[in-house]
C-alpha cells in the first residue's frame, strides 16, 4: 500500500511538472526566457518519472537501479543543450540586449558572423 | 490507486507533446523550433517510461536510454548548425 502512494505520488508530481514545462513553451512570449521552461521543468518531470519507475520495479520484487542512468543522463545533457541553444539566440540576434563589447577588441566568439569569409586555419 | 495515477500521467504527457508539437509548427525562429524538438525528446521519453510502468516490462528503458542519447546528440548538432553553419569542423 505504501508503495502504491509512493509511486502514485511521484507519478502525478513528475506529469504535472512536464505539463507545466510545455505549457510555458507555448505561453512564454520571449525567445530567450522560453528557454527556462521545457529545460528545467521538463527534466524534473522526467526525473520524477523515472523514480517512480524504480520504486515500481522495488515494489515488484526485483529491483533495479538502471533507470538512474537515464536519469543522470538528461540531468547532465539538458543543461548543455540549454546552453548551445542559448549561444545560438545570441548569434541570431533574439535577445533584448546584445553581450557586451570587450576591452580587448575581440568579438564574442557566437558574434562572430564573418567567420565563413576568413581563410581556414591551417596550423591546427 | 496506481491506475488513477497512470492515466493522469497519460493525460498529461499527451497534452504536453502536443504544446510541443504546437510550437514546433508556430515558432517563430529556428531555435524555437529545435527547443520544441528537444522538449517533444525530453516528453517522449517520460511517455515511454509510463508506458514501461503500465506494462510492467522492463526492456523499455533501454530504449528510453537510447532517445535520450540521440535526443541530446540532435539538439547539440540542430543548435550548432545554426551557430556555425557545419556541425565537425
Amino acid at each position: 500500500m505504501i508503495w502504491d502512494i509512493l509511486i502514485a505520488v511521484a507519478l502525478v508530481i513528475g506529469a504535472v511538472f512536464t505539463l507545466v514545462g510545455s505549457y510555458g513553451l507555448v505561453k512564454i512570449d520571449r525567445p530567450m526566457s522560453r528557454l527556462h521552461a521545457p529545460t528545467k521543468a521538463s527534466t524534473l518531470g522526467v526525473g520524477s518519472l523515472l523514480l517512480a519507475s524504480i520504486l515500481d520495479a522495488y515494489s515488484s520484487g526485483d529491483g533495479s537501479l538502471h533507470e538512474i542512468l537515464v536519469m543522470a543522463f538528461l540531468f547532465v545533457t539538458a543543461p548543455i543543450s540549454a546552453h548551445f541553444m542559448a549561444k545560438a539566440h545570441i548569434h541570431r540576434g533574439t535577445v533584448a540586449a546584445a553581450p557586451p563589447t570587450l576591452e580587448s577588441g575581440e568579438t564574442w566568439a557566437c558574434l562572430d558572423k564573418d567567420r565563413e569569409e576568413q581563410p581556414a586555419d591551417t596550423s591546427a | 490507486m496506481i491506475q488513477i495515477a497512470l492515466v493522469f500521467a497519460y493525460v498529461c504527457i499527451g497534452l504536453s507533446l502536443i504544446l510541443a508539437m504546437w510550437r514546433l509548427w508556430k515558432g517563430p525562429n529556428v531555435i524555437d523550433r529545435v527547443l520544441a524538438l528537444d522538449t517533444l525528446v525530453v516528453n517522449g521519453i517520460g511517455m515511454i517510461v509510463v508506458f514501461g510502468i503500465s506494462t510492467g516490462v522492463e526492456t523499455y528503458f533501454e530504449s528510453a536510454l537510447i532517445i535520450a542519447m540521440l535526443g541530446f546528440v540532435s539538439t547539440v548538432a540542430y543548435a550548432r548548425f545554426v551557430l556555425r553553419g557545419n556541425i565537425i569542423e
